[in-house]
């Protein structure tokens, strides 16, 4: 079924001339003023820019939480920038995991639970969601902890649940925003250690931040202002930044 | 997803937050508990008339001749040749003699009692057994026996423990031998049914002054064709006195149909008025549920970001006001059927609630949840998951 989309197959995202523009009375607000981005599958990419930069708008295009003022978006082949809500939620589902930088689990929740959401919408059947739950959370070294809310846990374990959780379904993506904001450093490099192993697995990393320094950590860094692509480049090995 | 696992979602969600969940349904239970007790007690109520006239017998028309018309009359004979013809619909023509305040002595004791002069037929239709003796036969009446029967009261009122069998009695000076003895029905008590003294019609004419019968019983085949039996001998009176003011006949019946209308519409306004605090029930319901989106604006975008579609919203949250709504119901009705055993036995009727209003109350509970859940749960599935992450 997807191959009748797979026109672009080659990446994990593309995007062509994309706009959004919001309309404040008179005044119209480009959010994303043209944008291109091709990301290629299993590439680890930061995107930086300042806040207002249309960073996070262009955030919410490529984790489909949004629709776009025009342009096209190919995930993983598949058209999806003119999809409807529960259609945009199933390639979220399918494709995507979302890692955020308020963690943003279920305070209600287990961490068992809140790992297993996810699984639940995709229709997982119960025993192959416990597995998969098991597996997740033993990625994460949390496995022991599964009966604890997430308050019970320190932040740094919360944003691993949260990982573990984006993991749950075997989505080929992985969308970070900000994932080391509420943490100190120490953990946040645990953290970037983790996304960087998640990379090393086969998953493409999309890693949204303002910092420059964790922006370096991943291959490629694509900065924005102003709603366009200012600087596209790879990172060598001593983190230097290599124009195309 | 299944519907199992949006039920243990919205569970949940009740559990975590019980005081409110109780305050949400105390809005049912009340609007619950209020419509089962008043149908129940006016059902109860309007039972216990209703057994009351039902004890005069379904099958029974009373048939009066008024006498207006002196010319014409309608011999006993002629309705007896007249159940004759309609075997279909009238079983027995029972004579309906009575004289109250007739004097009744034996030895030195007096007292006053109504006499009722009839045929054998009349302890059928009255549902009445004799504890001792017999009741009238049919030689009686040919022969014109002065015989009696009396109630138990007047056993004991006249005999105390003697045995009042083979005894005479004088009613109003005529001499009378006693051969049977009702059974106690009413606690022997004075002016109840266990006063009285039941003669043959045919001996009584000159205790009664007159041999002209103006009171019959008539006993239809079944309750449900009395209506049509007593229409029929509307017609056969008319068409022998010509004159509709001279006769009356009344189906117990029609009388007991006309109570049921009544009860009818007496139910459907207590439950209605009930229904609508049942209403106010299902209006907090939707505050709260609209309250507790608003609430969980987060949560809603959490869920939609990792995947739930607008069913899964809408299914979680509407389960939630269904079984907040539903559990309301049943401990509505355990309340209910409480309050109305209770009310009942302070009014002293039966007023246990019937199944099928506890099941229409449970259902409209159940459909109150539904209809009132439904606008915050859609709205909740109608969030953008983008502002709804960016929420507090």
């Amino acid at each position: 079924m997807d191959d009748k989309n797979s026109v672009n197959a080659e990446y994990m995202i593309d995007i062509s001339d994309m706009y959004k523009i919001y309309k404040m009375g008179d005044n119209e607000v480009r959010a994303l003023n043209g944008v291109n981005v091709k990301i290629k599958h299993k590439e680890f990419v930061s995107i930086i820019g300042p806040s207002g930069s249309g960073k996070s708008t262009l955030m919410n295009m490529i984790g489909c939480l949004d629709t776009p003022t025009s342009g096209t978006y190919y995930i993983d082949g598949k058209e999806v920038s003119k999809l409807r809500d529960d259609e945009q939620a199933k390639i979220r589902n399918q494709k995507i995991g979302f890692i955020f930088q308020q963690y943003n689990l279920l305070p209600k929740l287990t961490v068992e639970e809140n790992v297993e959401l996810p699984l639940i919408y995709a229709g997982v059947s119960g025993v192959k969601r416990k597995e998969l739950i098991k597996t997740a959370l033993s990625r994460v070294g949390l496995y022991d902890r599964r009966h604890h809310k997430p308050s019970e846990l320190s932040g740094g374990q919360q944003q691993r649940v949260s990982i573990a959780r984006a993991l749950a379904a075997r989505p080929p993506m992985i969308l970070a925003d900000e994932p080391t904001g509420a943490l100190d450093s120490k953990t946040g490099t645990e953290v970037l250690e983790m996304l960087k192993e998640l990379h090393k697995e086969g998953k493409t990393i999309v890693l949204i931040t303002h910092d420059n320094k964790i922006a370096h950590e991943a291959e490629r860094i694509i900065r924005i202002m102003d709603g366009k692509i200012v600087f596209d480049s790879l990172i060598d090995g001593d983190k230097n930044e290599v124009n195309v | 997803m299944n519907f199992s696992q949006a039920f243990k979602m919205g569970m949940k969600s009740i559990m975590s937050s019980k005081l409110r969940t109780f305050l949400t349904m105390l809005g049912i239970i009340i609007g619950v508990c209020a419509v089962i007790i008043l149908v129940s007690v006016v059902q109860g109520s309007t039972g216990s008339i209703t057994d009351q006239i039902s004890s005069l017998g379904a099958n029974s028309i009373s048939v009066m001749l008024t006498g207006n018309n002196k010319a014409k009359t309608v011999e006993y004979e002629e309705l007896l040749e007249f159940a004759e013809e309609n075997p279909d619909y009238i079983q027995y023509v029972v004579p309906n003699m009575s004289l109250s305040g007739v004097t009744v002595k034996y030895m030195n004791t007096n007292s006053s009692v109504s006499v009722t002069g009839t045929t054998p037929e009349y302890i059928t239709i009255k549902d009445r057994e004799i504890s001792e003796g017999r009741f009238i036969n049919s030689s009686d009446i040919r022969d014109r026996r002065k015989v009696a029967i009396i109630g138990s009261y007047n056993a004991q009122d006249l005999f105390g423990f003697e045995s009042p069998i083979d005894k005479q009695i004088k009613l109003n000076g005529q001499i009378y031998t006693i051969v049977g003895v009702f059974e106690e029905k009413a606690d022997s008590e004075e002016a109840s049914d266990d006063d009285l003294v039941v003669i043959p019609y045919t001996a009584g004419r000159l205790l009664f002054n007159t041999s002209k019968i103006s009171s019959y019983t008539v006993w239809a085949t079944t309750p449900e064709s009395s209506e049509q039996a007593a229409d029929m001998l509307e017609n056969f009176l008319f068409k022998k006195l010509g004159d509709e003011d001279g006769y009356r006949v009344f189906a117990v019946s029609s009388m007991l149909d006309a109570i049921d209308e009544i009860t009818g519409t007496m139910t459907l306004l207590t439950a209605g008025i009930a229904g609508i605090s049942l209403l106010v029930g299902g209006i907090g319901i939707m505050n709260i549920m609209l309250v507790s989106v608003t609430e969980r604006t987060r949560e809603i975008g959490i869920r939609k970001a990792i995947g739930a579609r607008r069913f899964n919203i809408l299914s979680q949250f509407l389960i939630e006001s269904v079984v907040v709504s539903c559990m309301g119901g049943l401990v509505g009705i355990v309340l209910g059927i409480a309050g109305s055993v209770t009310i009942g036995m302070l009014m002293g009727v039966n007023a246990f609630p019937q199944v099928s209003v506890m099941l229409a109350a449970f259902l409209f509970s159940a459909m109150v949840g539904i209809f009132f859940g439904w606008a915050p749960a859609n709205k909740a599935s109608k969030l953008n998951p983008i502002d709804a992450l960016h929420a507090d």
